[in-house]
């Protein structure tokens, strides 16, 4: 058995009965000549321009892409200036940047049918009040990711709204120095996801009505694992949506009502935070090795051991009353009662037997709760699930805590 | 002496042709010309597609799959300088060094539209190019794409033929084209053939996506090694020594490398599989390309294993995993995601991203056969 298999399938009943407000009029007229326009002030761009897009409401058939650094877009407010690849037929994000120095504000990216905007290796992004949606009921075929650097350095994602992606909705991966605030995530699998980043800080959002909330990963393969991520001051708040991903992508693997997930990531710190009612449990922090994934695909070098991780200061509550998935169900019922909850900190038990001294695990190395109110199970997945066991007293400890992020060159101030 | 002859012949040809081709390709150091013929590199009149002189052909062993398109490559170098050897990059050719690219279909349904082209288009054979010309009958031009080595670098310019076939006009911008294929099984399919815009063509040429710095993908010793289409009996990295086109080559040249014709059935699967892989994916998914995110490298030097895609969980692949585990799973073409993406023709999930709308069935049938070959499965 393994904690992440799941049960799954969203009720259709219930996504029937909740409707939702349309950012903007539906019968706000397309502009597609608009096309033309912005690929060629985007080809034409020297860096210090400022591309300014209208209000309105303009339709692409193809991706847009930038490529010229030092330039920035702006819109006239995220329900204002709205970029739609409802109709796009070639390309597989709705805008490619690859460039430095990039700021995007204040515009919405609807419908692309890969990825929202991605950035492709950068130094200092900004993105802000931008939102990355996918229209209509959150649905499989939706894009990956809404917001979605990727090997960038120094970048600021701020009150932006990630709505409806079928991976995550604002995803930064394989980057560093980076700050994450004031950003809404709803509505999808992974609200907002960290993976295989250096020194991030993730606070005062909002992640809700997603499958996971806010997610701090490392994979294999990868040009570089991650380490040393705070997440704090935010309300990952009832993510119980049924898990949309597409089968055989990792987050597909994330159970439906999970607050916040850490896996294989290094030095994480969970404080200060509202997490609750999520319903399978608040805080999950697991390994590679209970996800599902091949052994035989992983570079020999990754460590999926998440260690150093420090959950403390939150605010947790309400969760693990109907975890996602038979086992997790089983576990429930078997150790809790029918009426019962799986405790607010599931952790899988692994621990890297290569780094154990005199049979334990070295203190920097722990997996820290000192979470007042919080109780932890460890689901004992190294041997196969048999003896899940209450873990709250032996986790409790301490570790040092980890540095606010400063990003360079103003960013943020 | 051989070297003298050939130099020989070629200068009769150029002679010959001089008389209907236009004069000498012209360099523009800066700029986009509205027009391909402000390049003088080939010339499209009565019928016949003419190559201006010093414009000279060449052809991949494995080429990439551009949704059927046929394509007539060029490299022209300034007078008097050649380019320089290099065993794994794009040969290194001076500034003023111009590369061509056209894409032509043979056309299909002919005269239903009174002679109009209907955009319905046939899937190859590739016509002869003899002494730089190329019938045109029956053959649709669509586009040219310019890769030119300036001072600053090389730069991207997509020209777009005109209906009548006289000339091209720049396309920066890109474009799509309605066509319908027609297979050489009798089943026709609509598709949207997409002319990319100039930062796309970066989106490919860009091969290291730190420096993002263009550069040519086809001109390898390992795509260009092999019996040359355009000169009978040589092959085409010995001509081109012999020619005097290409210089720092390494004294035995046989030992130069060299893919695979993925058509030629006498190469091993492995060897056929992987020129396709090489070609068509690795000048983004090596280990400093812009497909360097997602840890999968499809460079020949990478041995098989979780790099090369064996049972390799994919990372940001979205819908793209066709709700398969791994991208290969070895002796399982159908749990692999390799063939999904290949087959699929969403613009989110497909593989490549760009330059393809249609399914290329015997590509796909080339990989899948050699995934169905593979012991294992993953553990």
């Amino acid at each position: 058995m393994t904690i992440y298999l799941r049960a799954a399938i969203l009720s259709a009943l219930a996504l029937a009965g909740c409707g939702r407000k349309q950012a903007q009029a539906p019968a706000a007229p397309t502009d597609a000549s608009y096309q033309e326009t912005l690929m060629t002030k985007l080809l034409d761009a020297k860096p210090g321009d400022v591309i300014d897009i209208p209000e309105g409401r303009f339709s692409f058939d193809r991706s847009l892409s930038l490529a010229v650094d030092g330039v920035t877009i702006r819109g006239a407010g995220m329900d204002k200036t709205i970029l739609s690849f409802k109709d796009q037929i070639a390309g597989a994000e709705g805008l490619l940047v690859t460039a430095s120095d990039f700021t995007i504000e204040d515009l919405a990216i609807e419908d692309a049918k890969g990825d929202g905007l991605k950035v492709n290796e950068g130094e200092n992004i900004i993105i802000r009040r931008v939102r990355t949606e996918w229209t209509g009921e959150p649905k499989t075929e939706n894009g990956a990711y809404g917001i979605y650097p990727v090997q960038t350095k120094n970048v600021l994602l701020e009150s932006n709204v990630a709505i409806g992606a079928s991976d995550a909705g604002i995803y930064v991966g394989q980057s560093q120095n980076v700050i994450v605030r004031y950003n809404r995530a709803e509505k999808n699998v992974a609200g907002i996801e960290i993976e295989n980043t250096f020194d991030a800080d993730v606070y005062e959002n909002v992640a809700t009505d997603n499958t996971g909330g806010i997610l701090v990963f490392n994979m294999p393969n990868l040009s570089q694992p991650g380490a040393r991520t705070r997440v704090f001051n935010n309300q990952a708040v009832a993510n119980n949506r049924g898990n949309f991903g597409h089968p055989g992508t990792p987050v597909a693997t994330i159970p439906a009502g999970s607050g916040v997930v850490i896996n294989s990531n290094d030095q994480v710190e969970i404080f200060d935070n509202d997490i609750k009612d999520n319903k399978t449990a608040n805080v999950i922090i697991a390994s590679v090795f209970s996800s599902g994934l091949s052994q035989d695909g992983m570079s020999d070098d990754f460590d999926g051991y998440p260690e150093g991780i420090y959950v403390y200061g939150n605010r947790m509550g309400g969760g693990g009353k109907n975890p996602d998935g038979l086992d997790l169900q089983a576990l429930k019922i078997a150790k809790f009662g029918p009426m019962g909850a799986i405790p607010d900190v599931l952790w899988d038990g692994y621990v890297d037997p290569a780094k154990q001294a005199d049979g334990a695990t070295p203190a920097a190395l722990r997996v820290c709760v000192d979470n007042e109110g919080a109780e932890v199970i460890n689901v004992d997945a190294p041997n196969g699930f048999k003896n899940p066991d209450m873990a709250t007293e032996t986790v409790r400890c301490a570790l040092e805590k980890l540095p606010a992020i400063k990003l360079a060159n103003g960013l943020g101030e | 002496m051989r070297r003298l002859l050939v130099a020989f012949a070629l200068f009769i040809l150029a002679a010959c042709a001089r008389e209907t081709a236009p004069t000498a390709p012209v360099f523009h150091e800066e700029g986009y010309p509205a027009s391909l013929s402000a390049w003088n590199l080939m010339a499209a009149a009565n019928g016949v597609l003419t190559l201006s002189p010093g414009v000279d052909p060449y052809d991949l062993a494995t080429p990439l799959f551009t949704d059927y398109a046929l394509k007539l490559r060029t490299v022209t170098l300034p007078g008097g300088t050649s380019g320089v050897y290099r065993d794994k990059d794009a040969f290194d050719f001076p500034v003023g060094t111009i590369i061509s690219k056209t894409f032509y279909y043979p056309t299909a349904n002919d005269g239903d539209a009174g002679g109009a082209w209907t955009g319905d288009v046939a899937i190859g054979p590739a016509p002869t190019v003899e002494g730089g010309a190329m019938p045109l009958q029956g053959l649709r031009l669509i586009e040219t794409r310019l890769l030119v080595h300036r001072v600053e670098g090389w730069v991207a310019i997509p020209y777009r033929w005109n209906d009548e076939q006289t000339d091209a006009a720049l396309h920066r911008t890109g474009a799509t084209i309605p066509m319908t294929l027609h297979r050489p099984d009798g089943r026709e399919e609509a598709f949207a053939y997409v002319m990319p815009n100039q930062n796309q063509c970066a989106g490919c040429h860009a091969t290291n996506n730190t420096t993002r710095k263009i550069s040519p993908i086809g001109l390898k010793a390992r795509h260009l090694n092999k019996p040359s289409t355009f000169a009978a009996g040589f092959n085409q990295l010995d001509y081109w020594i012999m020619t005097g086109k290409l210089t720092g080559v390494p004294e035995d040249a046989q030992a130069a490398p060299g893919n695979a014709d993925w058509t030629d059935e006498s190469a091993s699967l492995d060897a056929r599989a992987r020129a396709y892989l090489d070609v068509n994916c690795s000048h983004c998914h090596s280990d400093v390309g812009p497909a360097d995110t997602s840890g999968l490298d499809l460079r020949p030097s990478v041995a098989f294993g979780p790099h090369y895609g064996a049972c390799k969980t994919p990372v940001a692949a979205g819908g793209g995993s066709g709700g398969r585990p791994f991208d290969i799973v070895p002796g399982d073409p159908d749990a692999s995601i390799f063939i999904y993406r290949m087959q699929t023709t969403k613009p989110g999930d497909m593989m490549p991203e760009l330059g393809r709308s249609t399914t290329h069935e015997e590509g796909v049938a080339l990989i899948a056969e050699w995934i169905r070959t593979m012991e294992g499965g993953c553990g």
